[in-house]
């Protein structure tokens, strides 16, 4: 909490000067109360003080932003479908630099690409990686709400061990949900020798840093930003703030960077809190709570607990 | 003017998008297109066009930044074949539903399974709905032409379409043929600087592409696309009279052969509509009247044009290169029904279909001889039989 | 509703910020009350909202713009407010 305090404190001139800047997002699009995606893009495009062109795979948030003749959108836009938000924008980011070189448009324009979890962990991963292997000037930023929650709360490769979604539901036979545990795809994007990071709406200002930073990066990088859904979470509409610094507090969606290979933890909660205090509070989650799947907590636990040692033994390697 | 020389249809049609100069070149290699994405690479690491190349992971991505690029506000060109072009399948409605003009060589090939890399027309007529124009050609010199031709096409701001240049796969891509080359500057002039229309890169208007419509709007944009393709044919016949006017080589909708005082026909596509013409002059020459016709523009099909070349035939027969199983072949849907539109005071020609030459399987002068003299029969009054029928198959 | 001859080819929308034009206010079952009193002015309510629903002049938070704000309460919960005691409140709409 304090330093949550001092972090607000130590920033709050800048955010002042920041308040009085154009937000490239506009009020009026149709995402779900309390939704935690639009405050992330909100974010992103704060931190960013170039003229940008956006890609955004299908999904929630590019359904709820672009509605026949409405856009919420004051940058450039493009949608095409849903596994190519990446191959998309590498098309444009080529015309741009086929273009520049021709001296038809001006230097230092930036291209940011938005996905969700499922537009990028699975369907999108090969257009993903394609990209960032391409090394086109662009940054990727997936916004994780772990699951397909457009199509109505189907189970992804982001969607974290034990949830109960529609396709990975618990049940008599099945009490425990989803099975599986999340494919680390920071650590896989960080393996394309890009800078890759991870971050919280919460921590604002890490999430706005790593921005800033990826724009002085030339060349390919990823973001991925937790982007709390209430309606997929079954949760009340006021705390997608709240969950995702319970995410980083509890350790399960840690923040760090990798940066010419090496990993770099950038917060480092002051106390780690026990899983429960992300999970409880969450309607996917009520099912662990029921007598006969203590085993799963223990191993959601021990899961966080594995992840965020290594994490610190690399970041620890690295400094 | 022109220079003669012998080529194979990829290297022609690979030079005639050098001559364009497009701004952004997606690809991802397929036999039997592979050897154009190659020659064109080279071109760009040689320095003889601007063009940024960009090597997608797959048709499916190369399509996508395709339309990137084009949305972007320039000149886009990409190539591909069967498989290819099946993957490309959900990002080709997109181009054409985003009215972006991109230019597409496909190299006509099977499709799997069984696994097949020879020519057919399969993929190219899986693709006959997806709201793109459709050129095909004959020869290396046809395909050269189309190629060029369909910059102005495409791009022309009547339409703002993506469009595909049929070929025929190795029989045309990789057979050497004598043509001619028009000249790189005649060609530049030709085409003409890229004229845009409503650029995602205009930073200063900052546009959205791609809004979710819902179903109080979406049947009026697809009102519009079928509008704007219905623009399309007169676009082809003027630049094709451009055309001609610099190259001396005439292009319509279709070709006549033989066609005005015929009393049968075939409907032929691409390479073997030449052998076929080979066999209407040895028929003619024993006085039976026989005639052909190649459809050029395949989309959008000129339904009344080849209703009118074709209605006062006694009996034709539609050749298809690919099938549409548990249907007539493809070919033959459109004949048919131009025929059944078309004014014929009463007299109508009968109709046949052949499947032929799938997967690469040859097309002899004895395939169009039987297939002309079994028409010879039904126009003097011999009953039909199965109206579609495979030919050049193993029984 | 356009017909189809007013429509621009590829469906580009043309105006940029034009969801301004919808407004969401009426989605709302509770609303947000400011207690300016207890306002330290920290603009966290601003950086939060996911509707750009809080009205920010000259670097200073001055109240809700109530014809987007959803009433998720997201501003509410995360306003530190001044001493303990919150400077937004969430109330039921109509009330
Ligand atoms: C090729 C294809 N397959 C499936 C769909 C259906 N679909 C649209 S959005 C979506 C889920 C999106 O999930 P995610 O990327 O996580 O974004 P979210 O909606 O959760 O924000 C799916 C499955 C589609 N549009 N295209
Ligand atoms: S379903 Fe979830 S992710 Fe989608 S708009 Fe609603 S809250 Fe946001
Ligand atoms: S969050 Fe609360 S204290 Fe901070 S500016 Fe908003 S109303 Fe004032
Ligand atoms: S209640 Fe929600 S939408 Fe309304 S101002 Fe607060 S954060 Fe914004
Ligand atoms: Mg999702």
């Amino acid at each position: 909490m304090e330093t949550r305090e001092l972090l607000k404190w130590s920033a709050q001139v800048k955010l002042r000067e920041k308040s009085k800047q154009e937000v490239r997002f506009e009020h009026g699009h149709r995402m779900c109360a309390g939704c935690g995606a639009p405050t992330v893009v909100k974010m992103v495009l704060m931190a960013t003080e170039y003229p940008v062109v956006v890609s955004n795979a299908t999904g929630c948030l590019e359904v709820s932003t672009c509605i026949q003749d409405y856009t919420a959108w004051k940058t450039p836009w493009i949608h095409t479908a849903f596994e190519n938000a990446a191959a998309t924008l590498s098309g444009v980011e080529t015309m741009y630099r086929a273009l520049l070189k021709k001296g038809k448009m001006p230097e230092n324009v930036k291209f940011i690409a938005f996905g969700g979890d499922g537009g990028t962990y699975d369907i999108g991963l090969q257009s993903l990686s394609g990209a960032m292997e391409r090394g086109h000037d662009m940054l990727y930023v997936c916004y994780d709400n772990g699951a397909y929650m457009n199509t109505g709360i189907q189970r992804s490769s982001a969607t974290p061990l034990g949830a109960d979604t529609t396709t990975s539901p618990a049940g008599s036979a099945n009490p425990a949900g989803k099975l599986q545990v999340r494919k680390d795809l920071t650590r896989i994007m960080g393996a394309h020798g890009i800078y890759a990071a991870q971050a919280s709406p919460s921590h604002w200002l890490d999430l706005m840093t790593k921005v800033k930073k990826a724009h002085q990066i030339k060349g390919a990088k990823f973001i991925n930003i937790i982007a709390p859904c209430n309606r997929g979470w079954r949760t009340a509409t006021d705390n997608s703030i709240e969950l995702s610094r319970l995410a980083v507090e509890t350790c399960y969606w840690p923040l760090y960077e990798i940066e010419d290979g090496k990993l770099k933890v950038t917060v480092v909660p002051e106390e780690k809190k026990p899983a429960d205090m992300f999970f409880k509070p969450q309607g996917r989650f009520k099912h662990l709570y029921s007598p006969g799947n203590e085993g799963m907590l223990q191993r959601i636990q021990a899961e966080i607990d594995r992840t965020w040692e290594r994490l610190l033994k690399e970041s620890e390697q690295a400094c | 003017m022109g220079k003669v020389v012998a080529v194979t249809g990829n290297e022609a049609v690979a030079n005639a998008l050098r001559q364009a100069d497009p701004d952004v070149c997606s690809l991802y290699p397929i036999t039997p297109q592979t050897d154009i994405v190659q020659r064109f690479s080279s071109f760009v690491a040689n320095g003889q066009v601007q063009t940024e190349l960009l090597n997608a992971e797959s048709e499916h991505s190369a399509m996508s930044a395709a339309i990137g690029a084009a949305a972007g506000g320039g000149r886009v060109i990409t190539a591909t074949s069967s498989q290819g072009l099946a993957l490309m399948w959900e990002m080709l409605h997109i181009a054409s539903g985003m009215n972006l003009p991109i230019i597409m060589p496909l190299v006509n090939r099977a499709l799997s399974a069984p696994l097949n890399i020879h020519g057919d027309h399969s993929d190219g007529m899986g693709a006959r709905d997806t709201g793109w124009i459709q050129l095909w050609s004959e020869n290396a010199q046809e395909a050269y032409d189309n190629t060029i031709m369909s910059f102005r096409i495409g791009e022309h701001t009547d339409i703002r379409l993506p469009i595909m240049v049929c070929m025929d796969g190795f029989i045309v891509s990789h057979s050497i043929a004598r043509m001619e080359y028009l000249e790189d500057d005649e060609v530049k002039k030709f085409i003409g600087p890229y004229q845009k229309v409503n650029p995602l890169l205009d930073l200063e208007h900052p546009k959205s592409f791609g809004p979710l419509i819902l179903t109080d709007l979406y049947h009026e944009y697809k009102r519009l696309q079928h509008e704007i393709m219905g623009r399309v044919k007169n676009v082809v016949l003027q630049v094709s009279d451009e055309f001609g006017k610099l190259s001396g080589r005439k292009y319509g909708l279709f070709e006549s052969y033989r066609l005005e005082d015929a009393e049968i026909a075939l409907v032929i596509l691409n390479s073997a509509a030449g052998t076929s013409k080979d066999v209407v002059d040895e028929l003619r020459d024993k006085g039976i009247k026989a005639g052909l016709l190649k459809p050029r523009l395949f989309r959008p099909f000129p339904y009344v044009e080849v209703g009118q070349a074709l209605k006062h035939l006694k009996a034709v027969c539609v050749m298809d290169r690919a099938d549409s199983f548990g249907g007539y072949g493809p070919m033959f849907m459109e004949i048919s029904s131009a025929m059944y539109q078309a004014d014929g005071e009463g007299r109508k020609p009968k109709l046949i279909n052949k499947i032929y030459g799938l997967g690469g399987r040859d097309y002899m002068p004895h395939d169009a001889r039987k297939v002309l003299l079994e028409l010879n029969e039904i126009a003097k009054g011999a009953p039909v039989g199965a109206v579609k029928e495979y030919i050049g198959v193993r029984e | 509703m356009k017909k189809w001859t007013e429509l621009v080819p590829g469906a580009v929308v043309l105006e940029a910020g034009s969801s301004a034009r919808f407004k969401t206010g009426s989605w709302r079952t509770f609303r947000p009350v400011w207690l300016q009193e207890n306002c330290i002015q920290c603009l966290m309510c601003w950086l939060y909202c996911p509707d750009m629903a809080v009205k920010v002049v000259d670097g200073k938070m001055t109240g809700f713009d109530y014809d987007y704000c959803k009433g998720c309460g997201v501003c509410a919960k995360e306003c530190p407010g001044k001493q303990g005691k919150k400077a937004i409140v969430m109330e039921p709409e109509g009330k």
